[in-house]
């Protein structure tokens, strides 16, 4: 006991109850500062620290600290920080309020020790990320944001169904590994954290609304929602064998559409899931190794993949501009901004000497055995390598785009590559000593990356992508220097399997989209007025009309009458 | 004499002493109608709520009227349930009635007076048929509190009248068949006083003449309750009616006959034999649900704030007659507990459609966009507690009335009415994030920049007036603090109120 055992989220919910009061020029120092005093609180936190609080009749554990949610909490508070700082210059309240509250239920839910305080949080997640959807502020982030809050919505509801049957079932409200015997109440809570993890059939939410959201939006959106996925899984389903073919399958899917991709927040929206997939494979392996493997490659993910959504941010805020095909050549513009981009990009390719290539080797190593998923997972790295180590950064500042030169609207604050700094810093750091990193995961671990067999296995599958694509490049542009066919170009170094997923996958998954779009644009008519959509009323309008709809006073006397007599004539 | 006991009987004077003070003194220039009705519904909510203290640590209280001994005399019962339910109607009462004060004038200018001596009287009826014990004395206390409420419904706009009558053949309907019901149970056992009846009635055996009885009362009342489908009175009703009637009647009118509802259900008969004999609480379980849905539907449909908030109002009550048909101490904490949500959250809801119609002239839902939230900040955002209390998230009051009815469901593994709750949480949203999406989100398409900002900027704040915007911040507050110690009130207040044999 040394005071400290109270729920971190406090800090995230004093912030945001204190923002609106605050003077506008203080706001952007609140949203660093808050989050650093979690930060130092979760570090300061000691082992196996909980607080017990008496709701209704049951007993919530609404701070239980576990070596797993100590790292996920550390990630969270250093990258809702950093973030901080990179939307200094950001003035809007709203979104200000919304990042605090999210990154807050990210933060109750990792430190959660009972399943009614993770579904509120869980919750309030969801809510409060939609509000940075929307603060995109076009129409199809309206649209996104109200897609991606019916989803989460009914991920939460798929949650609250397995929570509710597995609390009947046992009696016990404790997050807690389940053993993998199989239970109605087991596969929802599975389904409602699959929601959140972007397992394809259930991801459309992310790829359709994180690139919508604002500049400093969706370097919060990315970092939260699906890592408190992973934990969860992690937590309640490590060992899980299902999780494998799950991993495998986020990892190729999504890689396969980012090589497709054309808007830079798109390709990385993709590398999320693709990303998350290899944590969720390592889940599915289960044992000491395996789980320190996902928790590090979620926090080194955490920190990389910001790092990248804010260089996609700064080009955004400098050109207005995300579509690869309109941007190109700002390298000159933005030289700092390239430069750490590519730390984030060599690190997420696993490059040695980045953290990627320490947590990547962790997770290839606790696959080693199992040779498909082994040598998907290779695949899937080539795919990430291609899409943002090379095609990203080459579109966006190297390429000169002789059809439509980008224009710049206004330079990148320098709060923007200072965020981007910290962030590259660390992650060299974790890269070149690792041991930093191992002290704060949940097992004990000795791992070595730097052996001579994994170092060369990491560099020889980007290094040959390069050298195709370098070949390519050279072939393509000779040939074509005015019109640059550059659907070819994704298309044509994509892994050969992943064209082969992509077939079937990509059209029944359109067609899926589409259905769904004919099917709503179907039933919102119908509910613009029940009594016609039901041949109840034969002269209704198209819309609900009072006078028109109005029941004759026949009709609810009838009717009153015909229940009392149906109800005497059943019961007699 | 304990002299506690007669705070069965305080509860119920304020209101007829302040109908009959509001018309006395016909002072033009004064507010004292308005003063007799906020200081006589606070007298009878502290009554209640100390009533309610009492009930619960001493006992239930039997007041006998005039000295006259039950079964041939009136007796007062104030019981945890009746208390917590006079304290629900008497609250929320003086709340509305404190934000009626300038709306009242300036909507009926010359009809001030009248307006108060009816409200009043609807009140006490309504807090008469809660407390009393005698079925024949819940009838005319139902009478009066009718008659007054379709008085109030007809000092309404120009469709008022019509919708008052609508209003008034139904609930006479109803009215009559429930006399008719208690004539039947008189016929079989010979008295009338609710607890005699319940002695007797085991006693006398399963008489179809019983059965039927029973059954007239619980639909009669249910078409007082909205039941579905008895509920084609409801809507156009509160539409038409002035801003303050429709917020006193609203949230209070359907709450008391679904009290009735679980009186002679749970406590005048066995609720097994309810439950299992006749399968009563399962039917009325089942048109609850029905009504969840249907009401929920319509609400989609409308585009008027004020016709949506009444459709919503048939759902809600929906929710609370499926908590009376699972027929369990689950579903009898579930029906309850959103009984005071409700009224909290409808009372709220209807007061901030009075402060839009004041401030903006209108409330149809199509018309609104962003600049209400900056010229309305507190409204809209009461507004929003309160949508997303209906919704039924948490920590808001109602998430843990729905949470009570899905565990109660649960229980009885009666899955229709899971589903049922979880899909109407879907609807609820859809109607009422329409109109927040109009309100707190730009949809003009562009992207918001200086421009935007600058326009913002030359709105002035608009607030409703202090008398019109602290009861509606008030009752917003009410659900967040109702919702984080509903632990409490469920275990003190509640819990004791559970029959016997339920």
């Amino acid at each position: 006991m040394n005071g400290l055992e109270f729920p971190p989220v406090l800090f995230f919910l004093l912030g945001a109850a204190l923002l609106p009061i605050l003077p506008a020029s203080w706001r952007a120092g609140a949203c660093v500062l808050f989050p650093a005093l979690a930060f130092a609180h979760i570090s300061m936190l000691p082992e196996g620290a909980e607080l017990r609080i008496s709701f209704l009749s049951y007993e919530l554990l609404l701070l239980r600290e576990t070596g797993m949610g100590k790292v996920f909490g550390i990630a969270f508070t250093l990258v809702a920080s950093v973030a901080g700082v990179y939307a200094w210059h950001m003035r809007e309240l709203k979104q200000q309020l919304a990042a605090m509250l999210y990154a807050g239920g990210a933060l109750g839910v990792v430190f959660a020790g009972d399943f009614f305080t993770v579904l509120v949080f869980w919750e309030l997640m969801a809510v409060a990320s939609a509000f940075l959807v929307w603060a995109g502020g076009t129409r199809e982030a309206g649209m996104a944001g109200f897609r991606y809050l019916i989803f989460h919505l009914l991920g939460g509801s798929l949650l609250l169904a397995g929570i509710v049957m597995e609390f009947y079932a046992t009696g016990d409200l404790t997050v807690r590994a389940f053993s993998e015997d199989v239970s109605a109440g087991k596969i929802l809570i599975l389904l409602g954290a699959l929601v959140n993890a972007g397992m394809p059939g259930l991801h459309a939410w992310l790829p359709d609304s994180y690139p919508k959201s604002t500049v400093t939006g969706s370097i919060f959106l990315n970092a939260f929602t699906t890592k408190t996925a992973v934990y969860m899984l992690a937590v309640c389903f490590p060992g899980w064998e299902v999780l494998v073919v799950c991993g495998l399958i986020m990892a190729l899917y999504a890689v396969s559409y980012a090589v497709m991709a054309n808007d830079i927040r798109l390709i990385l929206a993709y590398h999320i899931i693709s990303q998350v997939g290899y944590m969720v494979a390592a889940i599915g392996i289960g044992g000491e190794f395996a789980l320190n493997a996902a928790a590090a490659h979620a926090y080194n993910n955490i920190l990389y993949k910001t790092l990248m959504f804010m260089g996609a941010g700064a080009v955004l805020f400098m050109v207005n501009e995300t579509r690869l095909t309109h941007l190109g050549g700002l390298a000159r513009r933005m030289p700092w901004v390239v430069v750490l981009y590519l730390v984030g990009a060599a690190a997420i390719s696993g490059f040695p000497l980045f953290n990627g290539f320490v947590s990547k080797s962790m997770v290839m190593e606790a696959v080693y055995g199992r040779e498909l998923a082994y040598y998907l997972l290779a695949l899937a790295s080539v795919g990430t390598f291609l899409s943002v180590g090379i095609k990203l950064p080459y579109y966006t500042w190297f390429y000169r785009n002789t059809q439509r030169e980008p224009e710049t609207t206004r330079r990148a604050p320098g709060n923007m590559v200072l965020a981007m700094g910290i962030l590259a810093v660390v992650c060299v750091a974790y890269g070149v000593y690792p041991y930093l990193q191992y002290a704060q995961l949940p097992y004990p671990e000795d791992f070595f990356a730097y052996r001579t067999g994994l170092v060369v296995k990491a560099l020889q599958l980007p290094l040959g992508t390069f050298v195709v694509f370098w070949f390519v490049r050279h072939k393509i542009l000779g040939e074509a220097k005015i019109v640059l066919d550059t659907d070819w170009l994704y298309r044509t170094p994509a892994p050969g399997v992943g064209m082969v997923v992509l077939g079937g996958v990509n059209r029944f998954f359109s067609a899926c989209e589409a259905g769904l779009d004919r099917l709503i644009s179907r039933i919102v008519p119908l509910f613009r007025n029940p009594l016609r959509t039901l041949r109840i009323n034969r002269n209704s309008g198209e819309y609900f009309h009072p006078e028109a709809d109005r029941f004759p006073l026949g009709t609810s006397v009838g009717l009153t009458l015909l229940v009392i007599v149906v109800v005497v004539f059943a019961s007699l | 004499m304990d002299p506690w006991v007669h705070l069965a009987v305080a509860v119920l004077l304020p209101p007829f002493f302040g109908a009959l003070v509001a018309v006395l003194f016909p002072a033009r220039r004064t507010n004292l109608p308005w003063i007799a009705a906020v200081v006589s519904c606070g007298l009878a909510f502290f009554a209640s709520v100390a009533g309610l203290i009492y009930a619960v640590t001493e006992g239930t209280v039997h007041y006998h009227l005039g000295g006259w001994e039950p079964p041939m005399g009136i007796e007062l019962v104030m019981d945890p349930l009746s208390a917590f339910f006079c304290a629900v109607i008497a609250g929320v009462a003086s709340f509305v009635f404190i934000h009626g004060k300038t709306v009242v004038e300036r909507e009926t200018p010359e009809k001030v007076i009248p307006f108060y001596s009816t409200a009043l009287l609807l009140i006490g009826g309504l807090l008469g048929i809660i407390l009393t014990g005698d079925l024949f004395n819940l009838y005319v206390f139902l009478e009066i509190s009718s008659l007054a409420g379709y008085a109030l419904v007809a000092i309404g706009d120009k469709r008022a009248p019509v919708s008052a009558f609508r209003y008034l053949i139904l609930g006479t309907i109803g009215a009559s068949f429930y006399l008719l019901g208690v004539a039947f149970l008189f016929m079989e056992t010979g008295s009338l006083n609710m607890r005699d009846v319940a002695e007797i009635i085991p006693i006398a055996g399963d008489s179809p003449a019983t059965v039927a009885g029973l059954i007239l009362i619980v639909f009669g009342i249910g078409l007082k309750m909205a039941l579905f489908p008895m509920h084609g009175w409801l809507s156009d009703a509160y539409t038409h009616a002035t801003s303050t009637s429709t917020a006193i009647i609203a949230p209070i009118g359907t709450k008391v006959a679904a009290y009735v509802l679980l009186r002679t259900c749970f406590y005048m008969f066995d609720p097994e034999y309810v439950r299992n004999e006749i399968p009563l609480t399962t039917i009325i379980g089942f048109l609850g649900a029905a009504g969840i849905i249907w009401g929920s539907v319509l609400a989609i449909a409308q585009r008027d704030l004020k016709r949506m908030l009444a459709y919503s109002s048939i759902s809600q009550v929906g929710y609370i007659a499926l908590g009376v048909g699972l027929a369990s101490p689950y579903g009898m904490i579930g029906a309850v507990l959103h009984t005071l949500n409700h009224a909290v959250m409808k009372a709220c809801l209807f007061l901030v459609n009075t402060n839009i119609l004041e401030r903006f002239r209108h409330t149809h839902i199509p018309r609104f966009d962003r600049t209400y939230r900056i010229r309305m900040p507190w409204t809209m955002a009461a507004f929003t507690v309160s949508a997303i209390s209906m919704i039924g998230l948490p920590p808001t009051a109602g998430f843990f009335s729905k949470w009570y009815l899905v565990l109660g469901s649960w229980e009885r593994s009666n899955y229709l009415f899971l589903a049922v709750i979880v899909i109407s949480s879907l609807l609820n949203i859809v109607y009422f994030f329409r109109v927040l999406e109009k309100v707190y989100l730009r949809t003009d398409g562009e992207p918001y920049d200086d421009r935007n900002e600058q326009e913002d900027l030359a709105l002035k704040r608009e607030e409703a007036r202090g008398s019109m915007l602290f009861p509606v911040l008030f009752l917003a507050v009410g659900l967040l603090v109702i919702g984080l110690a509903n632990a409490f009130i469920v275990t003190t207040f509640i819990r004791p109120m559970i029959p016997d044999g339920l």
